[in-house]
């Protein structure tokens, strides 16, 4: 070696050693460096600061969201600062999954190298082969918060106690509610019913005010009405399948509970209109057009009624699951691609926990959201307990650009939350249709369209052993 | 005589591998684009077709593929929406064909027979065709709205019961067939007023001679004359309408009230993209191409008696 490389690499160690213990004093990283003798393939080592990587990441957000652009742009200089050797290559998308595509992707394996999906998708993901394990590369100086992240969230993104993916942001489902039109009706909108009884009576008085006004919504197409059946029998304290996951187990008295109150409200009450089959966002432009008193959703609902469909973030409320047994929880994370490197994995791992999982940096830098005049104080994302989640809502509620107290139900009551059912799609498929059938159909027997529905998803489950 | 032929053709090749290389030097231009056509085909047409076909009999569960024979089949029959979703195929080609058949030759016929403004018209109800998908089913989605919507406002207008559209199990895959026959029915139309102006004039002029009005011009003239054209186009519509997705996908978002919506295609879609059963969604991909390379055979039949 000649002395210039020789002096050039005593630089680069150095660099890299004095940079990895500034990474581990601040603990944001997670970086305590391992130099040049750092094994590189082993999993419980950090990333190597001298190891040159270049990861691929989708869902950046496209041009059209600038404030988000500039963040997202913001952060690749900033994590790069701290890692001069890892190139993040942004894939801009919008959105960031379709099922098709995602499909297609994960069949060619065109996936990115850290690629973004939902909390339902770990099965088809690992069908196809498509992720990485990144168990042995994720603890506590990698990821400095996941003791503090909630484990039902991580639960979701594990299979036979291997762990594929890291969360970026999550929901439990509540009651979303209409303020202004509770004030118009007369009801209290600090106090959103947290029962169905309680909900049958606030929709009859918001349906009174007339003028096309439903008192409460719900979704009964392209799979989602199973989707939110399961979202309320959740909240009554019921369940999809048997714990094996072989048997349907949402034929109970719970289960003819959730299409009652559905029955009821569209034909004893006729509080929900006559235009069902509604999908995925009706119940938001309803809302957000202050046509819509009620209807189970996230809070993120909020953020699309308000930014897509020219909302008021005062005129939004949200409460408990009805019920509060349990609350379906769901969400986003990133996956490894299969085939990716060590390092790779390693990289990859560092930027989610920049970007998503350090308090004060990345999406938690509430003063910059503010400043870029993004909403600040929504009750999500969600996977946070302990310390950190106290940290968390102290930051939020510092500067906070909505009404906090408009969420204050919501988060008041500790709502255990609850993973969809293995092969949700499948069986929301089934549910469809004595969701839809309560709402479109007055001769409606909830007894018999469970029964079908309970054979139904039997034979769905046998099929898929 | 073996003797000459052999010394007179003894520097050219004579084998039949040598005449086909013969051939294919002196048209090395077509034969390249034919190749380049070939292998486009080949990758985005065949190819596809063979892996379904190969998929409609294995499973893939955790990265490992298996061969699982008939199962896909056999867990498509069990399934009570496979039923549901051909019985739903089968009644919206039905209603297509009694409504998007004979509308657009009805106003074919009817544009075929005017004097003035013919140009006019024919783009008026062309009109509709040009207009992106989406458009016409949210338009359709307002006249439909069993509260607001312009149908049952006219309905009430005229004390009329008013009906709930889309949002009942029993006038759904109606209201399907109605938006889609007006989506689609200009081009119908166009193809039928050709078929039309291919008639020899005489045949009218002695029809009208002999005292024949406008129906029974139809009866004699126009429908004898176009019937083997109207039975292609049958055809052909029929292998359409059965794939049928766009417009149940858009106005009901597939299933409709109680899967009274749901079609094979979309079925397909499900099962390919919901539930990521590639093997399910390959298979009954399968069974759907049999069932409409039937209707293709009759077509192919029906077309080379018309030539």
């Amino acid at each position: 070696m000649s002395r210039t490389g020789l002096v050039r690499r005593s630089v680069v160690v150095a660099v890299a050693a004095g940079m990895s213990m500034s990474l581990a004093a601040c603990g944001s990283s997670g970086g305590t460096g391992g130099g040049d003798g750092a094994a590189k393939g082993s999993g419980s080592a950090t990333l190597d600061p001298a190891a040159k990587v270049t990861v691929s990441v989708d869902c950046q957000p496209p041009v059209t969201k600038a404030a988000e652009r500039k963040q997202w742009d913001q952060d690749v200089a900033a994590f790069g600062k701290l890692y001069p050797n890892v190139t993040i290559k942004s894939k801009d998308a919008s959105p960031c999954e379709e099922a098709a595509p995602f499909t297609a992707q994960l069949k060619g394996k065109t996936q990115t190298d850290v690629f973004y999906t939902y909390f339902t998708d770990l099965n088809q993901v690992l069908d196809a082969d498509g992720a990485e394990d990144i168990s042995a590369y994720v603890n506590e100086t990698t990821v400095p918060a996941l003791k503090d992240i909630d484990p039902s969230v991580l639960a979701t993104l594990k299979d036979g106690g291997k762990l594929y993916g890291l969360p970026t942001s999550n929901y439990k489902m509540g009651l979303l509610y209409n303020r202004k039109l509770f004030k118009q009706a007369g009801l209290d909108p600090e106090k959103p019913p947290a029962t169905w009884a309680e909900i049958r009576e606030s929709a009859k008085k918001i349906a009174a005010l007339g003028n096309g006004v439903n008192g409460y919504g719900e979704y009964s197409a392209t799979n989602q009405g199973g989707w939110h059946y399961t979202a309320e029998l959740y909240g009554l304290g019921g369940k999809m399948v048997s714990d094996d996951g072989k048997k349907a187990a949402f034929n109970t008295a719970e289960g003819k509970q959730v299409l009652q109150n559905l029955y009821d409200m569209r034909w004893t009450d006729n509080t929900m209109g006559a235009a069902q089959s509604l999908k995925w966002p009706d119940l938001m432009t309803q809302m957000a057009a202050d046509k819509l008193g009620m209807y189970v959703g996230a809070p993120d609902d909020i953020t699309y009624m308000v930014q897509t469909l020219k909302g008021d973030y005062e005129a939004y409320g949200m409460g408990p699951m009805p019920g509060a047994k349990a609350a379906l929880l769901g969400g986003n994370d990133y996956m490894f691609k299969k085939g990716s490197s060590p390092d790779q994995i390693k990289a990859g791992i560092a930027w989610i926990n920049f970007k998503y999982l350090t308090l004060g940096k990345g999406q938690f830098d509430y003063a910059r959201t503010k400043t870029d005049g993004l909403p600040v104080g929504l009750p999500q994302p969600f996977f946070f307990t302990g310390a950190s989640l106290a940290a968390d809502n102290k930051a939020k509620a510092a500067s906070a650009t909505v009404p906090v107290q408009n969420y204050a139900p919501y988060l008041a009551v500790a709502v255990p939350g609850k993973t969809e059912p293995a092969n949700a799609q499948q069986i929301y498929k089934v549910l469809d249709n004595p969701v839809s059938a309560v709402l479109t159909d007055r001769n409606a027997d909830v007894a018999k369209l469970l029964a079908d529905a309970e054979t139904q998803v039997n034979q769905v489950l046998a099929s898929l052993q | 005589m073996a003797a000459i032929s052999v010394a007179g053709k003894a520097a050219r090749p004579t084998t039949h591998e040598g005449r086909l290389w013969r051939k294919v030097r002196q048209n090395l231009t077509a034969h390249g684009f034919l190749f380049g056509a070939l292998l486009c085909f080949g990758f985005f047409t065949w190819y596809p077709m063979v892996r379904e076909v190969v998929m409609s009999f294995q499973k893939t569960k955790r990265g490992k593929t298996s061969w699982v024979g008939l199962d896909n089949i056999d867990q498509l029959l069990q399934d009570p929406a496979f039923w549901q979703a051909w019985r739903n195929t089968l009644l919206f080609t039905l209603l297509a064909l009694v409504l998007g058949f004979a509308v657009p030759f009805f106003v074919a016929v009817l544009l075929n027979e005017l004097r003035h403004a013919k140009s006019y018209l024919r783009i008026l109800v062309y009109l509709p065709v040009m207009m992106p998908p989406v458009a016409s089913v949210l338009l359709f989605k307002y006249f439909y709205d069993p509260d607001f919507g312009l149908f049952n406002s006219i309905l009430r207008a005229l004390h009329l019961p008013t009906s709930a559209w889309l949002n009942s199990p029993d006038t759904a895959m109606l209201s399907v067939v109605i938006a889609s026959t007006w989506m689609n029915m200009g081009g119908a139309t166009l193809i039928y007023l050709a078929a039309l102006q291919g008639i020899p004039g005489e045949l009218y002029e002695a029809a009208e001679l002999d005292g024949a009005g406008l129906w029974r011009r139809v009866w004699h003239v126009t429908i004898p004359q176009t019937r083997l054209i109207l039975s292609l186009l049958l055809l052909l519509q029929v292998v359409a309408t059965m794939q049928v997705f766009v417009e149940p996908f858009l106005l009901t978002g597939g299933n409709g009230p109680q899967g009274s919506t749901t079609t094979v295609v979309y079925l397909v879609y499900q099962y390919a993209f919901n539930f990521n059963n590639y093997g399910a969604a390959s298979a009954l991909g399968l069974i759907m191409l049999v069932v409409l390379a039937g209707f293709s055979a009759l077509y192919v039949r029906l077309s080379r008696k018309a030539d």
